[in-house]
């Protein structure tokens, strides 16, 4: 069966990408609420917020860019649990095919939905003034680390989209993932914030993932932050990997 | 309408391709299966012989659904054993999948995608050449030729439930299981199902099926099981299970005619083309009654 494997995934990718496709609106829901938070932040809050010589947007972006992808994963959660819900999932689950790739097609669909996503905000930012330096490589690496952090909370997403009783369950567990990032160094500097507040901001990780691609796009060294970032996301993903892993074996045996 | 003639049913049965001979094509002994306290099934036995239909008949939650379940390898029994086509569902599973099809109670179509897409991806799934040929026989066999590149979101329940069982015939599985195939159906529907049905059979495909019609396993089944609290208390053919009960009276009744007979001669059952579509570019020429 492990040899039908990719070819399995890649017809049943084809098949969650016409979704994408034919329902531009999750892409459009996915951006909106970021480009709308870049847009209050830099024209409303921003010009009372101290970043140094770096321009508030250039500041910004990294953090809207995780909560892009934070409010784009909840999409695969939906998909996933109407699967479950339309009883196609049980057609699936009943042929002969390699039994991952339905977990991986959505995985797969939710990397591509989330970078359409991602390339849609950061042209935003490009029109409201986002300028970088940065060459080749250090655009490259911003896409890597961004595309283990889609995958990481892609595969969190999987447990609710498996496990959900509801649609509102299947879609509320990302609300927490899109707050997360108030509470880092996504929008503020953490210098100011109250000592708890600040060790809990400079210890969670967003903040060492918004850190390392706010000096790449500045063409700064990246510091030790990379690899602690890299650390979560890896880490995350193995977690989530397993989770989910198990609540599909629990829902398939 | 297509699903009628018999020259094009008799292109499209090819033989089933993973025929494992002999014995019966399901084999159900002991089975059981709780969920926590509830004891859905204690203790189920049938058999079930090769291009037959049998009707598996209980109300709502007698576990109908959990046999289908165990059956197509989606659910493991407690205790017990089961095989299809000869492959044991525990220990050979890829084997039964390879060897079935399953129809479940929720018509499992993607609504998203257009009937033919719909049948081309299954056709894929199962690693069949020319997935757009099978499709596009399969949309003629089954009336959905003009629908077929519609999406399923715009089809009625009737289209709905035949896309579905034309989805399951794909690569010509040797067993078919019919979870409810005809609820929430409109009686004009119910009988293009039934005919679809008997016509797996006549090209040698098993059918399970479960029903909480009487009429439905009356009109199609080989044999009749009658599944209660989680055992089979009868088994057997219509002539014999309707022997149990004390000979019929002769009685004179005057006959009325029926709601459904009324409603089937008004829409014209059988002589329609495709569903009641409520007026959507679904109209066809091929009527030709039966």
């Amino acid at each position: 069966m492990a040899t039908h494997f990719l070819g399995d995934t890649a017809v049943l990718l084809g098949r969650s990408l016409r979704h994408i496709t034919r329902s531009v609106d999750t892409i459009i829901t996915t951006t909106i609420t970021p480009i709308a938070m870049m847009l209050l932040f830099v024209y409303v809050l921003g010009g009372a917020i101290d970043t140094g010589s770096v321009s508030y947007v250039n500041y910004l972006l990294p953090g809207i860019l995780l909560i892009t992808i934070a409010s784009g994963i909840a999409y695969t959660a939906l998909r996933l649990f109407l699967d479950m819900k339309g009883g196609i999932f049980e057609r699936f689950q009943s042929m002969p095919i390699a039994r991952s790739s339905v977990l991986w097609a959505h995985v797969l669909t939710s990397l591509v939905a989330n970078a359409i996503s991602l390339v849609v905000v950061v042209l935003v930012a490009l029109l409201m003034g986002f300028r970088s330096g940065a060459g080749v490589l250090a655009w490259l690496a911003v896409a890597g680390i961004l595309i283990l952090f889609t995958l990481a909370l892609t595969w969190i997403a999987v447990i609710p989209g498996l496990t959900a009783k509801s649609v509102d369950g299947a879609g509320g567990f990302a609300y927490p993932l899109i707050f997360l990032p108030f509470i880092s160094s996504a929008f503020v500097p953490t210098d100011t914030m109250p000592g708890p507040v600040r060790a809990f901001a400079d210890n969670q990780p967003v903040t060492s993932i918004v850190n390392a691609v706010r000096a790449l796009f500045a063409q700064q060294p990246v510091g030790t932050d990379i690899w602690t970032a890299l650390a979560w996301c890896v880490g995350i993903l193995i977690v989530a990997y397993i989770f989910a892993n198990n609540a599909y074996r629990r829902r398939i045996s | 309408m297509t699903l009628r003639q018999p020259s094009i049913l008799a292109v499209m049965s090819i033989p089933p391709a993973t025929n494992q001979a002999q014995g019966p094509a399901i084999h159900v002994q002991g089975l059981e299966k709780s969920y926590k306290e509830l004891r859905v099934l204690r203790g189920v036995d049938f058999d079930v012989a090769r291009g037959s239909i049998f009707a598996l008949l209980g109300s709502n939650g007698a576990g109908k659904t959990t046999v289908v379940k165990i059956l197509s390898t989606l659910l493991k029994a407690d205790a017990g054993t089961a095989s299809v086509n000869g492959f044991d569902v525990a220990t050979q599973p890829a084997d039964v999948r390879e060897s079935i099809s399953l129809t479940g109670q929720f018509a499992a179509v993607d609504e998203i995608l257009s009937g033919r897409e719909n049948l081309v991806l299954v056709a894929r799934l199962r690693h069949l050449k020319n997935p757009g040929t099978i499709a596009d026989d399969l949309l003629e066999r089954f009336s959905l030729t003009e629908a077929g590149a519609r999406k399923v979101s715009t089809y009625s329940g009737g289209m709905r439930r035949r896309l579905d069982i034309a989805m399951s015939l794909i690569g010509n599985p040797p067993v078919i299981f019919l979870d409810e195939p005809t609820t929430g159906l409109d009686p004009q529907a119910r009988i293009e199902v039934w005919q679809a049905v008997k016509e797996l059979a006549e090209g040698g495909t098993t059918v399970l099926l479960t029903t909480q019609y009487l009429d439905e396993a009356e009109q199609l089944a080989d044999r009749i099981a009658i599944l209660h609290e989680g055992r089979i208390i009868v088994n057997g053919t219509l002539a014999k299970l309707k022997q149990l009960l004390p000979p019929a009276k002769v009685e004179y009744v005057e006959k009325q005619p029926t709601l459904e007979d009324v409603f089937l001669t008004l829409v014209g059952a059988g002589g329609k083309d495709g569903d009641a579509d409520k007026g959507s570019h679904d109209h066809k020429t091929t009527s030709n009654k039966k």
